[in-house]
């Protein structure tokens, strides 16, 4: 597995946390140097969340700053633009087409923004659409949206196998929604 | 094996692996995971204490008969725990005693970021501060040696990116150490002047110790390289550091308090340019000034204002920055506050009293959201507990009148904290506050711990609760009543007949988080469009599951948890639970 920065964002409740475990877990059984940074309290209500998971030969800081991402992994589309510039020049954007309107949306004072894709993809970054909702409704559970994301950015790292991703997949969820994830990964990764 | 740990996990790993035999908490962001991994560990009794200070005393009563114990608290917590702390540092230890304290630079999760390392400077308490979970294990470890080396508490101190970030731990077994039993010593463990005169002297000496210890241990280390540049650092801003100023040599501080003044003037000697980079105050920077090193740079260059970031310390060195992807346009892009999960028990007590436009004395939970929009309806907040006793000073300042147009909103847990005190005080001293306890049936904010007031111990096992309505009768509060905040008629009417009253009064707002799992509304509601007369009246609630997709209002199916608050609020039958539509 090659070094590399992937930024996980999203909305409170949509599950960041579990997606970066899971990932944290593939990169160490590959034998990387692994940091990830979480968010626990306040903003995990329904706010913009943001997790870090730094893979290299030898990491020192847990947090990814601006312009150190190779990849970010959007849940939602409007928090795939709100972190952009933490990513490198070129790098590459997973987005969950899923909209969720935040509370100064909610009640009026403003407009959640029309053109977000077109603007992310203004900035020259790799952008790969995804509607993982659709999707892991199809798996079983609205509540699969990180899975089916994870599973598209394990289809573009060739270098590990499908089989390593589905037994850390194991190791980090509860046994009664394995089957949901794993088919949830499924999905994802022929997406990818 | 190397595991990937969180901060907060090694910190409890650690303290197995050190043979401690009690831990007393109470939870707090960003130190809560380090006691609910300790329930993991069955050799450990542990507990959620009431508040921090009960949890600190527990720790101190389980040290002096001689067991290991720990204590871990946010910032905001040692607060609390400060009165106990500081006279331990005098009695000192039988076992080892650890407390660990959490920061919070950047205010992620918490009312103030306050710097806690200078609880070590005034209380005379020696302090580590762990820079990645390997060292969160190795370094309670180490505070239980130097506790019992020096007969001393150890502060352990965190901050969010340590406690909060995973990183490879090695793992060890844990030794037996058995308790040694509690031997009568007033002149150690009774503190009254004439003990403590003398106990002073061997604090005083005993600091004195730890600053050769501290000079002379591998907690703090100097990595030589390049001697042009050199940095002393310790916790997260070393790792920050270490990716900004490449080959330069480093004195990497694991001991932050007392400092190890003989490595750090050898250090100092050792480079051309000397930087000192912390996050806050200039804690260490200070202390080198007053050793007589000159030309630091540090805060002239480094914010104290909340964290720093490597973008932060790169741009002050070098002023330069990296490069980042930038979109050729801009979106306008709405912030994206915290909200009131749906189903939250707090947004019928909010809707209601902002509806009621009267002033609100707020307290530290998830309720605390009750202050941002839609609702704005949390006039003041300060600390765990304040919310009845300011509501008692803003009377007593402004009269009667005030107190008629005025309540204090409070959760269980916080109640339970340092709610209880206000209580009494307003009963005794006359006061007429109406208090509302928002009793949601668990500790929200942190995540769900249980409290006094739940039946459950940390471990799940029943236990006897505080009954609410008895204890509040019992401070002499004669009008108690517990109300359904989503009944919002009934709510709103028993609000208004308490503000009249003139007496204390209390009001449980009942209804469990709906994060629970004991909690199924069961189907979601949906909005019948033909009946819907796109009043927009149910947007008022402020409820994320209730949206405006052009001109319809409707329900989002990914959020929705079936609660049906949103029903009372429209008068023309459009909001129903799925599958009951005629």
């Amino acid at each position: 597995m090659k070094n590399m920065n992937i930024l996980i964002v999203g909305v409170g409740g949509q599950g960041t946390l579990l997606a970066s475990k899971f990932l944290g877990a593939a990169a160490v059984s590959c034998g990387k140097d692994v940091k990830v940074s979480e968010v626990h309290g306040m903003s995990q209500r329904g706010g913009s969340v943001v997790t870090c998971v730094k893979i290299g030969d030898n990491v020192y800081s847990p947090i990814i700053d601006e312009g150190e991402a190779d990849i970010i992994i959007a849940f939602e589309q409007l928090e795939a633009a709100r972190w952009l510039n933490y990513l490198k020049k070129g790098g590459t954007i997973i987005v969950n087409t899923q909209k969720i309107n935040p509370m100064p949306v909610i009640s009026g004072k403003v407009q959640y923004p029309e053109n977000t894709i077109q603007y992310l993809q203004s900035s020259g970054a790799k952008i790969i659409e995804i509607d993982a909702l659709s999707l892991a409704k199809e798996s079983g559970s609205e509540k699969a949206v990180n899975i089916i994301l994870l599973g598209v950015m394990a289809a573009g790292l060739p270098e590990i196998t499908p089989e390593t991703w589905k037994d850390c997949l194991k190791a980090v969820v509860p046994v009664k929604f394995l089957d949901i994830n794993m088919k949830a990964f499924n999905i994802g990764y022929g997406r990818g | 094996m190397k595991k990937l740990m969180l901060g907060n996990e090694a910190i409890a790993r650690g303290a197995w692996e050190a043979g401690v035999n009690v831990v007393s908490s109470y939870p707090g962001t960003p130190s809560t995971e380090i006691t609910e991994n300790i329930a993991n560990y069955n050799e450990i009794y542990c507990e959620w204490a009431t508040n921090e200070k009960v949890a600190l005393e527990v720790a101190i009563g389980a040290a002096f008969a001689g067991g290991r114990s720990m204590s871990c608290m946010k910032h905001v917590g040692l607060n609390v725990a400060a009165d106990p702390l500081f006279t331990l540092s005098y009695t000192g230890i039988n076992g080892g005693l650890v407390v660990v304290v959490a920061d919070d630079p950047g205010m992620h999760s918490s009312q103030n970021e306050q710097d806690s390392r200078f609880y070590a400077l005034s209380a005379l308490i020696p302090m580590l501060e762990p820079a990645d979970s390997k060292e969160c294990l190795e370094y309670i470890k180490k505070g239980y040696e130097i506790s019992e080396q020096f007969d001393t508490p150890v502060l352990v101190r965190l901050t969010t990116r340590i406690a909060h970030a995973r990183s490879l731990v090695e793992t060890g077994e844990r030794v037996v150490i058995p308790v040694k039993g509690f031997k009568k010593d007033a002149s150690k463990f009774v503190m009254m002047p004439a003990m403590a005169k003398k106990r002073h002297v061997i604090v005083d000496s005993r600091m004195k110790k730890l600053v050769d210890y501290s000079s002379t241990s591998d907690l703090n280390r100097i990595e030589w390289a390049n001697r042009k540049v050199g940095v002393i650092t310790s916790g997260i801003s070393y790792q920050y550091s270490k990716e900004v100023f490449g080959d330069a040599s480093f004195l990497k501080l694991g001991m932050v308090h007392p400092l190890p003044e003989s490595l750090i003037k050898e250090f100092a000697a050792g480079v051309d340019e000397l930087y000192v980079v912390e996050e806050l105050e200039p804690f260490i920077e200070n202390q080198l000034s007053k050793m007589g090193i000159q030309n630091v740079k540090g805060k002239e260059l480094f914010t104290n204002l909340g964290e720093l970031s490597t973008t932060i310390i790169r741009e002050a060195v070098y002023g330069s920055k990296k490069e980042s992807a930038k979109a050729e346009f801009d979106i306008g892009m709405p912030p994206r506050p915290p909200v009131m999960c749906p189903g939250c028990p707090h947004r019928g007590v909010f809707y209601t009293l902002s509806g009621l436009k009267v002033n609100v004395s707020g307290d530290i939970g998830c309720y605390t959201l009750g202050a941002l929009a839609p609702y704005n309806a949390v006039d003041a907040c300060v600390c765990m507990g304040a919310s009845i006793s300011m509501a008692h000073g803003m009377e007593k300042a402004a009269g009667r009148a005030m107190a008629k147009n005025t309540v204090a909103v409070i959760g269980d847990s916080t109640f339970m904290h340092s709610g209880i005190t206000g209580l009494i005080d307003v009963v005794y001293n006359k006061g007429t506050s109406t208090v509302i306890i928002l009793d949601n049936s668990i500790t929200g904010m942190t995540g769900h711990q249980q409290n006094p007031t739940t039946g459950l111990t940390i471990r799940g096992e029943k236990t006897t609760n505080v009954d609410l309505v008895k204890l509040c009768e019992a401070v002499g509060v004669k009008r108690v009543r517990v109300e359904d905040p989503f009944d919002m008629k009934g709510f709103r009417k028993a609000v208004k007949e308490e503000l009249e009253a003139d007496e204390p009064s209390v009001i449980i707002a009942q209804r469990p988080c709906a994060l629970l799992k004991s909690v199924n509304y069961g189907a979601q509601v949906i909005i019948e469009n033909d009946k819907c007369r796109k009043c927009g009246n149910c947007m008022r609630l402020g409820c994320p599951a209730i949206n405006k997709v052009g001109e319809d209002y409707v329900i989002d199916k990914s959020q929705c948890c079936g609660c049906e608050l949103c029903t009372s609020m429209c008068s023309f039958g459009a909001i129903v639970k799925e599958g009951t539509s005629k």
